[in-house]
């Protein structure tokens, strides 16, 4: 079985590019040149060269001995909170920038949930001099306010999104309304494996230097990969090189938030059903009339009502499996990482730790997870919530 | 059963002024008010908003109508019951976005709207290609036309390739925006000229940034129509009475 997208852009039956006309001619520029511009052996030599020198890789495979001792097992973290800007987003940001340069665009948008995607698109923008607009829904600007800061330090404007719930799904549409407004000369740099085709391929491949990366370092395949899911684009990039390994089991966390029995939840693959939400068809939480149902999670990066196609047919086809961890359990895997191994984690990667606890673990078992981005930017809700002032 | 939209565009005829509103707006059964107030105020067509948690085609005036109809309680299954107390007598279109539409299950709506009288769809996210190979066959069993967009970025062979693919008519957006921008009617005249020079068989009605009766004219010296959305839910939000605000808004345009 084939887990990469087809030519019409589809994952199975998951994927394609439900786009309004407005938006078609942006896009099929992009279907018709990403492939080629990403082999072209410029593109290479300047990815490679600037995630070596500016992002700091190859990111470490770090051995967790306090973890692996609590967890009977042999525990690695892919420290992918050791790049600059502090998560796995920019892997994607710098890929998408050289994409936007080819294509000769002027003007960056962007859609971001806690920020991260946000701070490193501005990132790129500032390297490379290109004009950034950031759209953030407004409850997520509240709760990522030092995220705030730095893109607009980096020299990005900020956005508000303020409909709907006001959080990712709401800056994703209005990143796409600005996008129709304009076509010619903006380039909108999604952050995550969803959206219409080709975006989720793209972002996957730009984000697949971290499982190349794990491949290299670890002696072997390991028994488990495990990664937190939102959109899923750092999930996508630690699993890809281990799609067709079958024994390495797979295991993508998604937010639970008050608990999967509650509707205060973002556990898509848990609870939605199929549905086509922001132009690809894929997974969603819908009510029985197909209107999107506004998710909840602690972590502003997890709380999306959608998950990537690719993800979707992962799942579907039983390559990956789904589990959700609540925003008690996400806080209380942040502290254990924290005095375990000196790491504070993002809220969003504390979701994955949360799962050591409820895997069969063997002793001679190789598990990595996915160490997506650290907690700094988090501080305000840890001290709130852990009562740390 | 006969399809009043081709009926009225058999003969290409010209000024068309097709009206747009939001089910459910701005009270849960204002719907079928308004649709007998723009028959009696003699407009041509009449296309009905479906409102959607997440319409990303549309500008702030939609979608706040669309917030405040769902919140009112608007579904399909609503605005099927409300168009079937009353018959519509001129053409009439839905827009709505897909995934509303293949959760009601695409053929079950079909099936209705051409039981209640609908004789268009405008699916904005339904992309061409997945229209002909998953959907035309049962638009065309319950003869529901589709209607494409085009916009002053859509290609010339692409243009050729919809007007082919067309049995209802071309819906040229007039600048390339979300509807209701603030852009200047006058930046599409070039646009709409280009389209004119095209002789496409398939008549075209032009949309967003429409909002007065000079605009409304210089559209008709292109094209065989227009289509007002953003303007009209403007002038029926606070109205008073809101037949009457429909009516006096139609024969402020015709």
């Amino acid at each position: 079985m084939s887990y990469q997208v087809n030519e019409q852009g589809f994952y199975g039956e998951f994927g394609g590019a439900f786009i309004p006309e407005l938006l078609y001619p942006n896009i099929e520029e992009l279907q018709e040149n990403y492939l080629a511009i990403e082999k072209s052996p410029e593109f290479q030599e300047e990815f490679h060269q600037l995630l070596k020198d500016y992002v700091g890789r190859p990111t470490p495979l770090f051995l967790a001995k306090r973890l692996s001792e609590k967890y009977g097992a042999q525990i690695w973290l892919k420290r992918e909170d050791l790049c600059h800007t502090g998560a796995h987003k920019v892997n994607n940001t710098i890929g998408q920038i050289l994409l936007a340069e080819k294509l000769g665009k002027k003007r960056i948008i962007a859609e971001t949930g806690a920020g991260q995607h946000g701070v490193a698109t501005a990132t790129v923008c500032a390297l490379k001099g290109l004009e950034c607009i950031v759209y953030m829904g407004e409850k997520d600007i509240e709760r990522q306010a030092p995220n705030v800061a730095r893109m607009k330090m980096l020299g990005a404007t900020v956005r508000p999104a303020t409909s709907g719930s006001k959080t990712l799904k709401d800056a994703t549409n209005e990143a796409m309304r600005d996008w129709i407004n304009n076509p010619e000369d903006t380039h909108y740099i999604i952050g995550s494996v969803v959206g219409p085709h080709p975006y989720p391929d793209m972002v996957a491949r730009y984000q697949s230097v971290i499982s190349e990366e794990i491949k290299k370092q670890m002696d072997g395949l390991p028994d488990y990969v495990i990664a937190c899911v939102g959109g899923g684009s750092n999930a996508m990039g630690a699993f890809y090189h281990f799609l067709d390994d079958k024994e390495v089991k797979l295991i993508g966390v998604e937010a639970a938030g008050l608990g999967v029995d509650t509707d205060k939840t973002a556990a898509t693959l848990t609870l939605g059903t199929p549905g086509v939400l922001h132009a690809s068809r894929s997974i969603m939480m819908q009510d029985k009339d197909g209107q999107v149902i506004e998710p909840h999670s602690i972590s502003a990066g997890l709380d999306y009502p959608g998950i990537g196609p690719a993800h979707a047919w992962l799942k579907v086809s039983d390559r990956a499996q789904y589990m959700a961890v609540t925003d008690a359990a996400a806080l209380e895997a942040a502290v254990e990482v924290s005095r375990l191994e000196g790491i504070i984690p993002a809220l969003e990667t504390a979701h994955a730790f949360s799962v050591l606890k409820d895997l069969d673990l063997k002793p001679t078992d190789r598990v990595v997870i996915n160490l997506s981005g650290r907690g700094d930017k988090d501080m305000n809700t840890y001290m709130k919530e852990l009562n740390l002032l | 059963m006969k399809n009043k939209l081709t009926e009225l565009l058999k003969n290409k005829p010209q000024n068309l002024l097709n009206i747009f509103y939001t089910a459910g707006y701005p009270q849960l059964e204002d719907t079928t008010t308004l649709l007998t107030a723009l028959e009696k105020a003699k407009v041509d067509l009449v296309e009905i908003g479906i409102p959607f948690s997440d319409p990303l085609a549309d500008g702030p005036t939609i979608q706040e109508s669309s917030k405040i109809a769902l919140e009112n309680g608007m579904s399909i299954e609503k605005l099927f019951s409300q168009l079937e107390t009353h018959t519509p007598q001129v053409p009439v279109l839905l827009m709505g976005y897909l995934n509303p539409v293949m959760q009601y299950g695409l053929e079950a709506f079909c099936k209705k709207c051409q039981e209640v009288g609908v004789d268009g769809l405008i699916v904005p996210d339904l992309p061409m290609y997945i229209y002909q190979t998953e959907f035309k066959e049962v638009f065309e069993k319950y003869n529901i036309s589709n209607i494409f967009l085009v916009t002053p970025q859509t290609s010339e062979k692409r243009i050729r390739e919809i007007d082919d693919n067309s049995n209802g008519f071309i819906y040229a957006v007039s600048s390339a925006s979300t509807t209701g921008s603030k852009a200047d009617f006058s930046a599409a005249a070039d646009y709409l000229g280009k389209l004119k020079d095209m002789k496409l068989k398939t008549p075209i009605l032009t949309g967003f940034n429409i909002k007065n009766q000079q605009n409304f004219q210089d559209a008709c010296n292109y094209v065989n129509g227009a289509i007002i959305g953003s303007e009209f839910i403007r002038q029926i939000t606070d109205a008073q009475d809101l037949s009457k605000a429909a009516t006096n808004f139609v024969t402020s345009i015709k």
